[in-house]
């Protein structure tokens, strides 16, 4: 399997096999399909020269369609699809156990205090947003006795969650900071390279994910950031990684800190499952703190779009962790400007209910029940599949499905594996095989076992 | 930038030697070297406003409507919207259908219900975060496309205008606009800064309510720019921010870009529901670009959303759902009407009121352009010292341009506010050095 990083889908099957079977020419006709020509290359055969644009014409006859997002596509595939039996574990958005979104209780409740408060009004929040929604979303991350919280040392910016919050921090980096370059984990969020590149800066990885143990290629991580350029870049999974759902031991964190603080590395956390990959907050945090912890500086990017189910309202939190008041408060006003000329201030919405939430104790109280049925869930899916894989005797080893943590498994199916079982089977799912739990139910179990031994035993 | 002077060597050979052999961190901080930011002009008007204990302190910076005793307003059609989508479902993002639906409803509002533009599709529209976000995406998809162009801009302009260009990187250059001895167009130059571009320039224009100054080209001189811009075959950008506060009518405050329509110029426009819906801080705009065929307009949007996916996902649903209820549910899409007309008549009647208070206060200096200028604010044309006298002597808060916000006037503070204008821009013996010539 080869598992996907960064490239789009349509890059990850440039490398084609010699066998043409059928398996690959429908691969290669998908290929052909979303295939586009690069932008800046179709730039370079159009003149410049004003006076060649036609009248009429536009000005951006020129402009080729992008591709698909890799992720969002499945979802776009999958609608199409009119089988009964179709199964979407593309999105990572939580389904419950009747496949349907879910909108926790407390997030009810509090949207309802929100529109009973008639004294409530819409006017723009500051740049950095919601001043309550920052300081308790720092504490939920950093933890309420949190040293550099009670030093002053923390700033913190209400971003547009998980993305908005890498963005921002990757702008003020890519202006501020000296090295210019991010270390990402092989592979990672489809998003993050995007993202990072259009901040400014520039993109490189570090193994992460061994391919043959389905888990950590803990050597590989330690000689790539140990060989990494000190002062550079890294971006770290918080808990719960995406695609792979292989975390490093607390242990492992311990050694990657020391590397990462004896290098001079700066992390930057990707926090996008707090809560959701053990079911406690706290628990989920111990990566982070452990960093904050040795008075280091860091950044980190928190969302609530997953552990509040607030996807659509774009709630997310850019810390940075500074090594004095002083510097925080001057950080905090670089953050502005770069918000500023991007969108003004961030929304009201969602983040009022975030705050609504964590500032009142009954509701943060609901709020950490309802989000470990969640987690539960995911959990309990993770087990019914694999028993159901295991009963059924399908060939491999199959433990990597519970030993994986948060909402995806990375199967170790590859490509051709994965269109087949689209095809067969209507399982909608990225061809680097990763699958979403959430979209599983204890009813779609036996179906997807089906689909996954079948893929096995016919494709390889 | 202190670090810009350092070689990143001598960064390592700094941090190296404040690092002992444990693992803990150093004391010293990669952000030493930052240094604080300037605050914004305008959002730091409001602070210093905020800051301010006194009782009779006035806030005529940002440009959000107030009522008459000087409160923010939420809209009765936006809480009829509020209600009507209260306890539904949350989305995880607006489905493909409503999104459709929603950016067809705003733009018929720009370019009229039967425009052809839309009936044919030809347009590439997204939602965005309010104006700004609309204008932050135009100008990194018109870099992505046009990576050697500029953008010109009014001279003045909105501040923000200047830092979103220049953050996606495109040069910026101004054309004349505002002519301070009349307080209004300076027809002649704008002509002549539009003839002397380069052909195919990209320009950004305010259809209506300009903003700082209320000046906005009269029907006529709108027909004339557009002939230019396309004998010029520049590309026009719209920054539609207040389309019912110039007249209180939708059409007529439109009619800039339907000029510009007829005349077949594909222009792009952005737009923003912060003010005349009054949902400023949900961050609800669109942008659209017009393109000669719905095939190319599929093209362009999914551009723009590549942009937009990088930057920051999607819009937030909220906004979008409250935006999507009111223009399209005939009941309340009218009483949104109604109330829009509403705040455009209360800002004309404080127009009035100033002008007229500052006349009975005797004051010498011509004030015409209060009630001249249109939309939410005035350029006054009181200078930056005159700026600060008015907030350290009598807590009125503006930014230093001179530009009121209209809003912010209202019947109780009116006669306050003109004194204190008058007392400022008095020729009495003792301000008369700081009185400027520009009168």
């Amino acid at each position: 399997m080869r598992p996907r990083s960064t490239s789009p889908l349509v890059h990850g099957f440039s490398s084609s096999s010699s066998s043409s079977s059928t398996a690959d020419r429908r691969l290669n006709a998908l290929v052909r399909h979303l295939l586009v020509e690069n932008s800046s290359s179709a730039m370079d055969s159009i003149s410049a020269s004003p006076t060649s644009a036609s009248h009429g014409d536009s000005v951006f006859a020129h402009v080729v369609r992008a591709p698909e997002d890799p992720i969002l596509g499945v979802t776009v595939a999958y609608n199409k699809d009119p089988s009964p039996v179709k199964l979407n574990l593309g999105v990572g958005a939580y389904r419950t156990e009747e496949g349907k979104p879910l909108v926790l209780n407390v997030v009810r409740k509090a949207e309802q205090q929100l529109v009973n408060d008639v004294s409530r009004v819409k006017e723009y929040l500051p740049i950095v947003g919601l001043a309550e929604f920052n300081k308790l979303s720092a504490k939920l991350i950093l933890g309420a006795d949190s040293p550099a919280i009670q030093e002053n040392r923390v700033t913190t910016v209400q971003c547009l969650s998980g993305t908005g919050s890498l963005r921002v921090g990757g702008e003020f980096l890519a202006r501020h900071y000296h090295e210019r370059t991010i270390y990402i984990p092989l592979p990672t969020w489809g998003n993050h390279t995007k993202v990072f590149t259009l901040a400014g800066l520039s993109v490189k990885t570090y193994r992460y994910y061994d391919p043959a143990s389905r888990g950590l290629n803990f050597q590989g991580l330690l000689e790539d950031l140990g060989s990494a350029p000190s002062g550079a870049i890294v971006l770290l999974h918080a808990c719960a990684h995406n695609p792979t759902g292989v975390d490093p031991t607390l242990e492992q964190w311990e050694q990657i800190r020391q590397l990462i603080r004896s290098k001079a590395l700066l992390p930057f956390f990707d926090s996008a499952y707090q809560g959701f990959a053990s079911g406690s907050l706290d628990a989920d945090a111990q990566p982070v703190r452990l960093f904050a912890a040795d008075g280091g500086e860091c950044l980190i990017a928190q969302s609530y779009a997953k552990n509040m189910g607030l996807y659509g309202e774009r709630v997310g939190a850019l810390s940075i962790v500074c090594k004095t008041a002083d510097v925080a408060s001057r950080v905090e006003s670089q953050l502005k400007l770069v918000i500023r000329p991007m969108y003004s201030n961030p929304p009201i919405h969602g983040a009022s209910i975030v705050a609504t939430i964590l500032r009142d104790r009954d509701l943060y109280n609901e709020w950490t029940i309802e989000l470990k049925a969640m987690a539960d869930r995911i959990i309990s899916m993770r087990q019914q599949l694999f028993d159901a894989l295991r009963a059924r005797g399908t060939p491999g080893d199959w433990s990597h499905i519970i030993k994986q943590i948060g909402m995806f498994t990375f199967t170790g199916l590859n490509a051709e594996q994965v269109a087949f079982m689209t095809k067969e089977y209507h399982i909608y799912m990225t061809f680097d095989g990763r699958i979403s739990m959430a979209g599983l139910s204890s009813r779609t179990v036996p179906h997807l076992t089906d689909a996954i031994h079948a893929a096995v035993t016919h494709v390889v | 930038m202190y670090w810009k002077k350092c070689p990143a060597s001598t960064f390592i050979r700094r941090r190296r030697r404040s690092i002992s052999s444990s693992t803990r961190a150093s004391a010293w901080s990669w952000w030493d070297h930052v240094r604080p930011a300037s605050k914004d002009p305008i959002v730091g008007v409001t602070e210093a406003f905020l800051a301010d204990p006194n009782p009779k302190r006035i806030n005529l910076g940002v440009g959000a409507y107030r009522d008459d005793e000087g409160k923010p307003v939420v809209l009765q059609c936006v809480r009829d919207a509020e209600a009507k989508i209260a306890g539904s479902e949350f989305l995880e993002s607006i489905s493909a259908a409503i999104s459709s639906k929603l950016v067809e409803e705003s733009l018929k509002l720009v370019y009229g219900k039967d425009s052809n533009v839309i009936t044919d599709g030809r347009f590439a529209g997204i939602q965005a975060l309010s104006g700004t976000g609309a204008c932050r995406l135009f100008a990194e998809f018109q870099k992505r496309f046009y990576p050697e162009s500029q953008i010109y801009l009014p001279d003045p302009t909105w501040s923000n205008h200047h830092n979103i260009w220049r953050d996606a990187h495109v040069p910026r250059r101004t054309f004349r606009y505002y002519n301070p001895s009349t307080k209004g167009l300076n027809f002649a130059a704008l002509m002549d800064d539009v003839k002397n571009a380069p052909d195919s320039s990209f320009f950004l224009l305010h259809p209506c309510a300009h903003n700082p100054t209320g000046v906005d080209p009269t029907k006529e001189q709108w027909r004339e720019i557009s002939h230019q811009f396309k004998v010029k075959n520049h590309f026009p950008f719209f920054d539609m921010a207040y389309q019912g506060f110039a007249s209180g009518d939708f059409d007529i405050d439109a009619k800039a870009i339907r000029i510009f329509l007829e005349d077949g110029h594909l222009i792009g426009c952005a737009q923003s529901f912060a003010k005349n819906m009054g949902l400023y801080g949900h961050r609800v705009g669109c942008l659209s670009v017009l393109c000669s065929d719905h095939k190319q307009a599929v093209g362009v949007k999914s551009q723009l959303q590549q942009i937009a996916r990088a930057m920051y996902g999607s819009p937030p649903v909220h906004g979008l759902l409250l935006v999507s209820t009111i223009l399209s549910d005939s009941d309340i899409k009218s009483l949104w009407l109604r109330e829009m007309k509403a705040m455009a008549n209360r800002i004309k009647s404080n127009r009035s009121a100033l002008r007229d208070s500052l006349e009975n206060l005797g004051s010498p200096l011509n004030w015409e352009h209060i009630t001249n200028q249109v939309g939410m604010f005035c350029f006054s044309g009181l200078t930056p010292d005159q700026v600060n006298q008015l907030a350290r002597k009598f807590h009125i808060y503006m930014t230093q341009d001179g530009r009121i916000s209209m809003a912010g006037v209202t019947s109780g503070n009116v006669s306050y506010l003109a004194n204190a204008i008058n007392q400022v821009t008095n020729y009495s013996q003792e301000n008369l050095n700081l009185c400027n010539t520009s009168f």
